[in-house]
């Protein structure tokens, strides 16, 4: 398991080439790649900071891959997410999955993002026209996690 | 002695980040805490009111109102999380 909390970029291809890296029975791998967005709830967005709780963000990340893990047959798993200040197109966060076979990476994949959404100690302060504002918490996310209860 | 953190939109509302605390005999819970943090008043009063969303961790686990608090232990209090 790699969990990865900064503020640089990432290589999603050389990121995935380590993932797979000395394992021949790795038969899939399950991604998902968040991107910032120009505009959130009709405003356009001209960028956003984040900000996190050191500590407790990598202790919940893992705690989420390790009940990934429990419930899925999956070799291994990648988080990293990024911290600070971003910009439209940025790539934000990345999760991504290795398994024998796509089904339980993908799901796997899927639970990580909801859990992480929904658990994970991040909070975005984004810059629109009208100021800076701290983005609320969406009901979407909180229905989206409890899919895997 | 409690460390206390405050994050994102509440840091910012309360205007501290981070505080020490003695701990108080009668807060045996994260419940009795934030009575304690209410009765502050003001911005406390209303930011950490019943209805109002945010979460609390003790020891950097998620925590509930029935939650035991123990000297030395760090406690933050935060809105809800929004990354991904």
């Amino acid at each position: 398991m790699t969990i990865r909390v900064q503020q640089e970029d990432f290589d999603l291809g050389a990121e995935l080439l380590v993932l797979r890296e000395g394992n021949p029975r790795i038969g899939a791998i399950a991604s998902f790649l968040g991107l910032v967005r120009d505009i959130n709830e009709g405003d356009a967005v001209a960028g956003m900071s984040l900000e996190h709780y050191p500590g407790m963000t990598e202790k919940a990340l893992e705690r989420i891959v390790e009940q990934a893990k429990t419930r899925w047959n999956i070799f291994d798993a990648l988080v990293i997410h990024r911290v600070g200040d971003l910009k439209p197109t940025d790539q934000i966060v990345l999760v991504a999955v290795t398994g024998e076979h796509r089904g339980e990476a993908f799901a796997a994949c899927e639970f990580i993002m909801d859990y992480l959404k929904t658990e994970a100690p991040f909070w975005k302060r984004e810059q629109t026209p009208s100021g800076a504002r701290w983005v609320d918490a969406r009901e979407s996310d909180e229905q989206a996690v409890e899919r895997w209860r | 002695m409690l460390t206390l953190m405050y994050f994102a939109r509440l840091r910012e509302a309360l205007g501290v980040s981070t505080e020490q605390l003695d701990l108080p005999p009668e807060v045996q819970d994260v419940s009795g805490l934030l009575l304690l943090l209410r009765s502050r008043g003001g911005a406390w009063e209303a930011e950490l009111a019943e209805k109002r969303a945010f979460r609390v961790a003790v020891n950097q686990d998620m925590a509930d109102s029935a939650t035991v608090i123990r000297d030395g232990d760090e406690i933050a209090i935060f809105p809800p999380v929004t990354g991904g």
